[in-house]
């Protein structure tokens, strides 16, 4: 067998691996060059599309005049679900998403019907126009409501020892708790949005801000009534996604491909913003509680934990969402003898969906709140109690779904961060501020993140991609993810140019189309570069054994240490340039295009026994955050943050470091301004930029290190860098254990006060009134 | 006519329809989709574009950043309107893009074009930039990819090294192009829109009109066409009425022009009240403030406006015209219900008169919200306390989102007269009256309850503030 080509990166070539390369689309991107959906110019012939919705939350439509939408100026056409030619339910997984109101309502702002009109105006104004009544009937509009009526969308799972109470209740300690865990609005900033154009007969080409095109290419065709091979999809870039385009932006496609199919017309659907918050599901709300036994040292003996997914109307992604909940309550902590409950409860709120770190966050915020709980029982510092419980040699190495931590980096990260940020120096310091400041209290907490890399659905793990070679020198690269800001082309680009020894100038990522690599999974799960890297370096490596062996030949040499490197292919003494490889190659008939694929190896879920190992790998990380309180109005600041995050050898500091930085931030969101509010009757009232605030600019904390932890994965990824996409956002638990600590001062130390998440200035508050209550019972004794 | 430049193009434009916005005019008119949408209601800055205006001595412009997607055509007349597209010379970058593009400051960039123009604007101010001048300038843009430090980096790079660009270059052209611009007669031909350029003029335009509403800034009204989906008939812009632009000081008085901008309004209250300074730098954002008035905020009368509790907290006064009489109204009797005002229907506020501050009056006004930049107040507290000797010789107040109005507490300007301010009495009982002033109500911002307890605890900040030698700190955030 002839000795594979070196994929390893050496620092003597022309490689861009591991340099901060700017993102591939950024000087257009400045320029306002950069294309999305609603940029493209549009066809000659196109119309827009609406929805109209009805005011109530559930019950029967009894009927629907849409009389006065059909005569409303512009309108083209009007449809109800009656009016769907193919499949009527657009669900991602399991059945229960009606692409527009199918007799029931099932939440507030559903879409009841849809309206094509010459004019955006027009159709938005038309839509208004429906007289629509309904029987109302009883809502679902608490988790606890939908644990009472035994109401899921899908059967609840457990894993670990369903006897660990009985270890808990021997244990020294015991610990019970609650928390109310809020969802959040993605808030990309470009809305939903699709355009289709309809082809000869009945064929349909797709243009959609999703990540998910195969399943936008396959729920348009099903909708249609038309086989796979006669819809195209097309995704150039997304202006932001994290999560909320996995399974979402189906339906707008699907709509405006009937419209278009109906009517012969191009149709463009745009959702304006506060519809596309109405009607577009959020991270799950959770409602979780746990009890935990340990011992005088802190040490978890056993738990009990139950996690409670508000999933909303329908299942869409929610099993594999409340699973990874479930995967990750333990964070980077042994838990002992432990016993883990996850409830998909259905209620009467918009499907709630993917949103980056997939239920994780929602799991891992109890872990924290377990070792908070610890050490305000045993008077010790909650980072002590962390150091205690990690996987370790003292503890054990077993998470509660049977799965062995490997490469068990965080003691040595945690210590790391510790010194570099001056955790106990700072602590001091803080304490003393906190005894001499009685409005302003200061907290501080250090907490880790150890989050699982793959899709929990194994299925999904596999990734395809297309690489072409121009007889310029030029290379097209195509695969199945999308671009929605993370910096996947980039590092996509970085790759194939690293692969052949050539220039980014010389690769173009092209758009990702259904049609140049089929079958594809959604960009998410953090995945994007795992599995789509791999899949290109496959192709990469394919056409360059071709032209190895091709140039060999010519030179009647054997193709041993063969190397791309400087715009060349090297054979010993013997080098040609690649351009000029390129055209010997094309004369010569030798193929320049090849596809890549790529599965990820070793994991495996037995979802009877709840054992196995769901995850290729875990990415770390550790953020210490100092935080202010006001205690007479609730208002905060964070102060400082310091984080050292794992990334493996890193393909791109630069792109991993924005998505370290992004990725607490949007956590910080999550956890303190971003609050989610309906209404009795289970309408949104948070439903715009003006009541749903996520960070501004100033919301940045004036320090902020980030660090790389520099050390390759060990396992095979591609080059051994580790995603990057969702685990920094559970860095900001570390905001929320510091309110806590800072509220926690009030009572000098000797309370966990409870603070539901978002913590919104007034909730912080209420806690301070129930601390300030607590300290002064205990000083009434 | 609205006459303007389109970047360095004059556009002569017939507006037929007076609902048209900037960013539909761009996108849709002009193919230009570098300008982008995020949410139509001048929240997000994905849409911000810059406004260049001769500076009032003529000599220069002066750039100023807007929400493209809540500004009518018709605030664009006599000015140049740059967008994103137009920023870099022939194959280079502008100076405030390479730095974008440098510092990774971009991710989906779908933001960017926004952060772009506000960069753009704060690179044409004449101030010295630091990290919080930046910061406030690119306070009215959402990036929701970065978490904004690549960009504040960004913003900081490109201004330390300020070079002239070619709109520098060029700005004697513009000038003279703005200056034949703005020669022309804007006669609007059509009925839609209705420019009026004095006082005479917007009576009769009133008169003939009754129905049209006035638009100042647009950045309220806007949102009834873009969120609400109406369509006015016929509207009747101010943005033509320079009597109604100027600000002048007087006998111990600030006389503003309704139509002022709040950041020219801040810049003259501040002036004379430096401790404003974080209630206007909190007003909305930069780009909502260049075109936000404080007339509109005051005649707008919503409960949960920062500027009116402010009017009722310093006793203004305002003017109150119908183009043939005026007459002067204390800010505390023009509130009259929710959303109501005692503005005749043929009536407009002309001016704003703020008294100065005097030598022993202290003020502060708190905004309370859930986030601290661009936020709508839960509350907002403005105390104005006069002390002779230590003593309590005056005190009035003006408050937002407790009531239907923005309101003051008659209660609490009562009961502390005569009272020794070191007191600690003083704290406990004006808590004790605010706590149980008002009847706020839940909303999607706060509870009511909430509302109560900050206010009372609002009180005991000022109280702390302002006592001679507080050491106690008193803010998670405090504005130079």
């Amino acid at each position: 067998m002839r000795k594979l080509i070196d994929t390893q990166p050496t620092s003597t070539t022309n490689s861009p691996l591991g340099k901060g390369r700017a993102h591939e689309s950024a000087i257009r991107q400045v320029c306002g060059e950069a294309r999305y959906v609603d940029d493209i110019p549009e066809p000659g012939n196109i119309a827009y599309a609406a929805i109209g919705t009805c005011p109530y939350t559930t019950g029967t439509i009894d009927s629907m005049d849409l009389t006065e939408v059909k005569k409303s100026d512009g309108v083209l056409d009007v449809i109800t679900i009656d009016d769907i030619p193919g499949h009527t339910d657009i669900a991602p997984v399991f059945d229960g998403d009606p692409i527009l109101a199918d007799n029931l309502l099932l939440f507030h702002g559903q879409p009841v019907f849809a309206v094509l009109a010459e004019t955006v105006d027009q159709a938005r104004r038309a839509a208004t126009k429906a007289k629509i009544t309904v029987t109302e009937t009883e809502p679902t509009l608490s988790v606890e409501q939908a644990l009472k009526q035994k109401t899921f969308v899908r059967p609840t799972h457990t894993f670990g020892n369903a006897n660990a109470m009985d270890t808990v209740n021997k244990a020294s300690h015991v610990i019970q708790g609650t928390l109310d865990i809020g969802g959040q609005e993605h808030m990309y900033l470009e809305g939903q949005v699709s355009l289709a154009v309809p082809d000869e007969e009945d064929r349909m080409k797709i243009y959609t801000s999703s990540q998910h095109p195969s399943e936008v290419q396959k729920l348009v065709a099903e909708v249609l009534g038309i086989n796979l091979h006669r819809v195209i999809v097309d995704m150039r870039r997304m202006g932001g996604g994290f999560g909320g385009k996995e399974s979402q932006a189906a339906q707008w496609a699907c709509l405006a491909a009937v419209f278009a199919k109906r009517n012969k017309r191009a149709v463009k659907f745009r959702l304006p913003r506060q519809q596309d918050m109405t009607v577009t599901g959020k991270r799950h709300p959770f409602e979780n509680r746990w009890q935990v036994g340990f011992n005088d040292e802190g040490l978890i003996q056993g738990a009990e934990i139950e996690v409670n997914g508000n999933c909303g109307y329908s299942a869409d992604l929610s099993d594999a969402i409340v699973d990874r909940a479930m995967f990750h309550v333990d964070n980077g902590y042994y838990l002992g003898d432990s016993h883990v409950v996850g409830h998909r409860l259905k209620t009467s709120y918009v499907s709630h969906t993917a949103y980056r770190g997939f239920g994780g966050p929602q799991g891992m915020i109890v872990a924290e709140a377990i070792m908070d709980g610890i050490a305000r029982k045993l008077g010790e510092d909650p980072l002590t109690v962390r150091k205690r419980n990690l996987y370790s040699e003292n503890t054990g190495f077993t998470t509660p779904y049977g799965m062995t931590v490997e490469d068990n980096i965080l003691p040595e990260m945690i210590a790391e961060v510790e010194t570099r940020c001056d955790y106990w120096q700072r602590r001091q310091a803080i304490a003393s501020f906190n005894r001499s400041s009685p409005v302003i209290k200061k907290g501080l907490a250090l907490t880790p993140v150890k989050f699982g890399i793959s899709f929990t659905a194994k299925h999904l793990n596999q990734a395809g991609a297309l690489v072409h070679i121009y007889t310029d020198g030029t290379i097209q690269v195509n695969h199945g993810g999308t671009e929605m800001g993370q910096g996947l082309h980039t590092k996509i680009a970085q790759i194939a140019a690293h692969e052949f020894g050539i220039d980014m100038d010389d690769i173009e990522v092209t758009a990702t189309r259904t049609d140049k690599v089929p079958n594809t999974s959604p960009t998410a799960a953090s995945s994007g570069t795992d599995l789509n890297g791999k899949a290109v370096q496959n192709a990469c490596v394919i056409i360059k054994q071709r032209l190895v062996d091709f140039w060999a030949k010519e030179l009647g040499l054997s193709a041993d240490n063969a190397v791309f490197k400087n715009k060349a292919l090297h054979i010993g003494e013997h080098h040609i340039g690649f351009a000029e490889l390129v055209q010997a190659a094309y004369m010569a008939r030798v193929s320049l295009s090849s596809t890549g694929y790529y599965r990820t190896p070793k994991i495996f879920y037995d979802r009877d026994k709840g054992t196995g190992r769901p995850f290729f790998y875990f990415a770390y990380g550790v953020a210490a955050t100092e935080v202010m309180i006001d205690t007479l109005t609730g208002e905060n600041r964070v102060t400082r943050v310091d984080i050292l995050h794992d990334v493996g050898a890193s393909l791109n500091p630069a792109i991993d470091k924005g998505q370290i930085e992004g990725g607490f931030i949007q956590g910080m969101g999550w956890l303190t301004t971003e609050e989610l509010k309906w209404d009795a009757s289970g309408k949104l009232l948070s439903n715009n930029m003006a009541t749903y605030k996520i960070p501004a600019i100033g919301d940045t904390p004036p320090i902020m290190n980030v660090d790389l932890y520099n050390r390759p994965n060990a396992q095979d990824s591609i080059y051994h860098s580790k995603a990057v996409g969702e685990p920094p956002f559970m860095l900001a638990i570390s905001v929320w254990c510091a309110l806590k600590d800072a509220i926690s001062s009030l009572t000098d130390y000797g309370h966990d006060p409870y603070l539901p998440t978002p913590a919104t200035p007034e909730r912080i508050l209420q806690a301070v009134e129930q601390a300030k209550h607590s300290a002064n019972k205990e000083s009434d004794l | 006519m609205v006459r303007f430049l389109l970047n360095n193009e004059p556009v002569e434009l017939q507006v037929d329809d007076p609902n048209l916005t900037v960013l539909r005019y761009l996108r849709e008119q002009k193919s230009r989709c570098g300008t982008k949408e995020g949410c139509g209601a001048g929240d997000c800055g994905a849409c911000t574009v810059v406004v260049a205006t001769p500076t009032p001595e003529g000599d220069q412009l002066d750039y100023r950043t807007i929400n493209s997607c809540i500004s009518l055509m018709s605030s664009l007349h006599g000015k140049q309107l740059i967008t994103v597209e137009n920023l870099g010379e022939a194959q280079s970058l502008h100076p405030v893009q390479q730095a974008m593009v440098d510092n990774h400051g971009s991710q989906c960039g779908f933001c960017t074009p926004g952060f772009i123009m506000s960069a753009f604007a704060l690179y044409h101010s004449s101030k010295t930039i630091d990290r919080e001048e930046a910061i406030h300038a690119l306070s009215g843009n959402l990036c929701r990819c970065t978490g904004y430090r690549p960009i504040i980096d960004a913003a900081l790079s490109a201004c330390a090294h300020r070079q002239p660009d070619q709109f520098d270059k060029q700005q004697a052209q513009t000038l003279k192009a703005l200056a034949a611009l703005n020669a022309e007669s804007s006669n609007q031909k059509a009925t839609s829109l209705l420019m009026p350029k004095n006082r005479l003029e917007l009576g009769q335009a009133i008169n003939t009109h009754p129905e049209a509403k006035l638009v100042a800034g647009s950045t309220d009204l806007a949102l009834e066409i873009t969120q609400g989906q109406k369509q006015f008939q016929t509207l009747i812009s101010l943005s033509q009425m320079a009597e109604l632009k100027q600000i002048e000081k007087s006998n111990n008085a600030l006389q503003i022009g309704a139509m002022a901008p709040l950041n020219e309004v801040a810049t003259a209250i501040t002036a004379s009240y430096p401790e404003l300074e974080e209630l206007f730098t909190r007003f909305a954002s930069l780009p909502i403030r260049n075109q936000a008035t404080l007339g509109g905020n005051i005649a707008n009368a919503s409960p949960i406006g920062d500027t009116p509790p402010l009017m009722l907290a310093l006793e203004a006064n305002l003017v109150l015209d119908n183009g043939e009489q005026s007459r002067t109204l204390p800010a505390r009797e023009f509130f009259t219900g929710y959303r109501q005002t005692a503005l005749a229907q043929n009536e407009w506020i002309s001016q704003v008169v703020l008294p100065c501050k005097l030598a022993n009056q202290q003020v502060s006004a708190y905004k309370i919200s859930k986030r601290h930049e661009d936020d709508i107040s839960a509350v907002c507290a403005v105390f104005s306390l006069v002390i002779e000797n230590n003593v309590i010789k005056k005190l009035k107040t003006g408050f937002g989102g407790v009531a239907a109005t923005p309101v003051a507490c008659l209660e609490l300007e009562q009961a502390l007269l005569g009272l020794n301010w070191s007191d600690p009495t003083c704290v406990t009982l004006g808590k004790g009256i605010l706590a149980d002033a008002f009847s706020p109500i839940d909303d999607v911002r706060a509870t009511a309850a909430y509302r109560k307890q900050v206010l009372a605890n609002l009180w005991h900040r000022f109280w702390l503030e302002h006592q001679t030698d507080n050491q106690i700190p008193t803010r998670v955030v405090s504005h130079a």
